[in-house]
């Protein structure tokens, strides 16, 4: 187990060190970092001892390192735009994003996994047709027109939610977070469910194409030779064997959402990540956009480690090759 | 009242082109503590049966004639539940693939665990205890340290011990066992089938013991049922059936195997193949292949009947011998 988790541990390093590199390397194809600090009209001589200053006539890897320990230590420098740590941009908006994709992946599962089991075990019944018809919208619809309907419908026409921001939020230290007031939990509602909606829809697909799969297989033909309860055997012996595909993409996903979640941030006005990015692109802000690149993956290498060590948990075959390979050596 | 009665089962397949026959009017009885072997080439019908019997045919299959009894009472039209609970309970089951026939994920004392505590009212503690009991009987070494090892860990002929302890955990009082060792390796298999058969013994379980080798019920049965195109062709005692087969197609069949220390220019064989469910043929399903076909063959589906010695056959060769009997 642990020489498991180093292993992957040592990856996650090699994977974070390339991605550091790649940000790195934008502040040096990406315009004069000197220009952009001092004005049009500074000689030759103070760019020169800025330069110096900096440590940007130092040779590459030493340049490459200092940017490593800033790094670590939370520093990516100044936002030319805002003309504010990047550090502290990144710690106002993280945890609005990070609550948005939480709520929106903890509703995708609730809802795919169980119907998906469902619609795998009674894949004949009406139900399931009708369930798995009306999932192609989750999938077929662009998630900036269900915002849009949805903001029509409830905030509009109903007026129940509201249509933008996240509502009342409460300090906890650096973190700001909505899910302690009523005002909260109404404005995270819309955003999420739009967020879930494809997400729903794939893991409900994944888990009735495994389900199918594995109620074909022996051990579930024996299981019920054996005189089991069917629910031991829907929801224990077959769940169970579909979860490692299931927890692959979810995992792959919930990556995904903080990277991308811009469009519903857009449509919902949430204050988060995604606003972040889009501005800084537009005005070619690169430290926010070097740290916004190495957060993404560091958020990636994360949720994958939590994957591989999931499969740890789930498959005990995985268990016994690592051993092996772990014990052998 | 034998065990288990089976009485003009029928079994049809549904498809787009019609329904296909695949069992059609099969009777046979299984006593007490007996081991009936069910021989035939793959897609006789053999492993239908069997599933019929513990109703879990796979849809689009379903039974459509005929009564299933257990100890007298009907169990083919039971609903799902009640049909679960002899399941494991009466009748156990053991399939052919024991690399597969074990859930992967969960560990081996777990499942036994599980089915124990699925048919008693065993505590976890107990069912454990039980558990290593059982492995200790189907000859697992050191069961009490093996008991939480996953399937994976356990060789192919390992593990259809532990398919043998699952199967046998409630006492049941009959065991379908469809091709045992097909899978396994030829040193281990004979090791296995003296394992199933004298757990039976001890147990008092009769077993339906569904395979293609004569050489496995030739040692294990008390009594052969031969099928041939989801029909028996002829049921009787053991050695009668080996020794002196009446239908022609167990003559044929008998007649292709290898004898050791018995000397033969060559193997016979039987010209031709079984027919396809979409097109046996009228009368004796066996006619068109029969080196001894009469016109009536060809026309009138023979019972099976009397023959002057133990077996029954489905022949017309010996109608004039008597009125045909059913059963």
């Amino acid at each position: 187990m642990l020489a498991y988790v180093i292993q992957r541990l040592l990856q996650a390093v090699g994977v974070m060190l390339a991605v550091g590199l790649i940000a790195f390397a934008m502040f040096n194809y990406i315009g004069d970092p000197v220009n952009n600090m001092v004005g049009q009209e500074a000689s030759q001589a103070d760019r020169a001892e800025l330069r110096q200053q900096l440590g940007l006539n130092a040779p590459f890897p030493m340049q490459f390192a200092r940017f490593v320990a800033n790094a670590l230590s939370g520093d990516f420098g100044m936002s030319l735009r805002m003309q504010r740590p990047v550090a502290h941009l990144i710690a106002e908006r993280l945890p609005a994003t990070l609550e948005l994709v939480f709520a929106s992946a903890i509703l995708a599962l609730a809802f795919g996994v169980p119907l998906g089991v469902f619609t795998g075990i009674k894949r004949h019944s009406w139900v399931s047709r009708v369930i798995l018809t009306v999932s192609l919208v989750g999938v077929s619809l662009p998630t900036f027109v269900i915002g849009i309907l949805l903001i029509y419908v409830f905030a509009v026409l109903l007026g129940m939610l509201p249509s933008f921001g996240r509502g009342e939020v409460v300090k906890l230290g650096w973190w700001s977070t909505g899910l302690l007031t009523k005002a909260g939990w109404l404005a995270i509602v819309m955003p999420a469910i739009t967020l879930s909606l494809f997400q729903t829809t794939l893991i409900l697909r994944l888990v009735r194409a495994e389900m199918l799969e594995v109620m074909r297989t022996d051990f579930i033909k024996f299981a019920r030779a054996r005189g089991l309860p069917e629910r031991a055997i829907n929801f224990g012996h077959a769940l169970k064997n579909t979860l490692v595909p299931v927890i692959t993409i979810v995992g792959l996903n919930i990556g995904g959402l903080i990277a991308f979640s811009i469009i519903t941030e857009t449509v919902f006005q949430w204050p988060g990540l995604g606003a972040l990015f889009i501005q800084a692109v537009q005005f070619a802000d690169v430290p926010v956009m070097a740290a916004y690149l190495v957060l993404v993956a560091a958020m990636f290498v994360l949720v994958n480690l939590a994957v591989d060590l999931l499969y740890y948990l789930v498959d005990p075959r995985l268990r016994g090759e690592r051993a092996v390979a772990g014990g052998g050596h | 009242m034998a065990l288990l009665e089976v009485e003009h089962l029928r079994v049809e397949f549904e498809t787009r082109r019609g329904n296909l026959i695949a069992i059609d009017d099969v009777s046979l009885a299984i006593e007490e503590g007996e081991v009936l072997g069910v021989v035939g080439e793959s897609g006789a019908g053999k492993s239908i049966t069997g599933m019929a019997i513990i109703g879990l045919l796979e849809p689009p299959g379903r039974v459509t004639g005929g009564e299933i009894r257990l100890a007298g009472r009907r169990i083919d039209n039971l609903a799902y539940d009640s049909m679960r609970r002899i399941r494991g309970k009466e009748i156990g089951a053991i399939f052919q693939d024991p690399l597969t026939s074990l859930n992967p994920l969960y560990g081996v004392g777990r499942q036994l665990a599980e089915t124990i505590m699925a048919h008693t009212d065993a505590s976890p503690t107990a069912a454990r205890a039980r558990a290593i009991q059982l492995l200790g009987e189907v000859g697992i070494p050191a069961p009490e340290r093996r008991i939480d090892a996953y399937p994976h860990e356990f060789s192919g002929g390992m593990r259809q011990r532990v398919v043998i302890a699952l199967a046998l955990a409630v006492n049941p009082r009959l065991i379908i066992a469809d091709e045992p060792t097909t899978a396994l390796d030829v040193s281990i298999q004979a090791q296995i089938i003296q394992l199933l058969k004298g757990l039976c013994r001890e147990h008092g379980t009769a077993i339906m013991l569904i395979t293609h080798d004569m050489g496995v019920i030739a040692e294990t049965a008390d009594r052969v049922a031969v099928m041939y195109a989801g029909r028996i062709a002829e049921v009787g005692p053991v050695r009668d059936v080996v020794k002196s087969a009446k239908h022609p197609y167990t003559k044929g069949l008998m007649g292709s195997i290898p004898i050791m220390g018995r000397e033969v220019e060559r193997l016979s064989q039987i010209d031709g193949s079984m027919p396809r469910l979409n097109a046996i043929p009228t009368g004796c399903a066996f006619n068109p292949r029969c080196p001894d076909g009469m016109a009536r063959c060809g026309v009138e589906r023979p019972d099976l009947m009397a023959t002057g010695g133990p077996n029954r056959a489905a022949c017309w060769l010996y109608a004039p011998l008597g009125v045909a009997v059913h059963g």
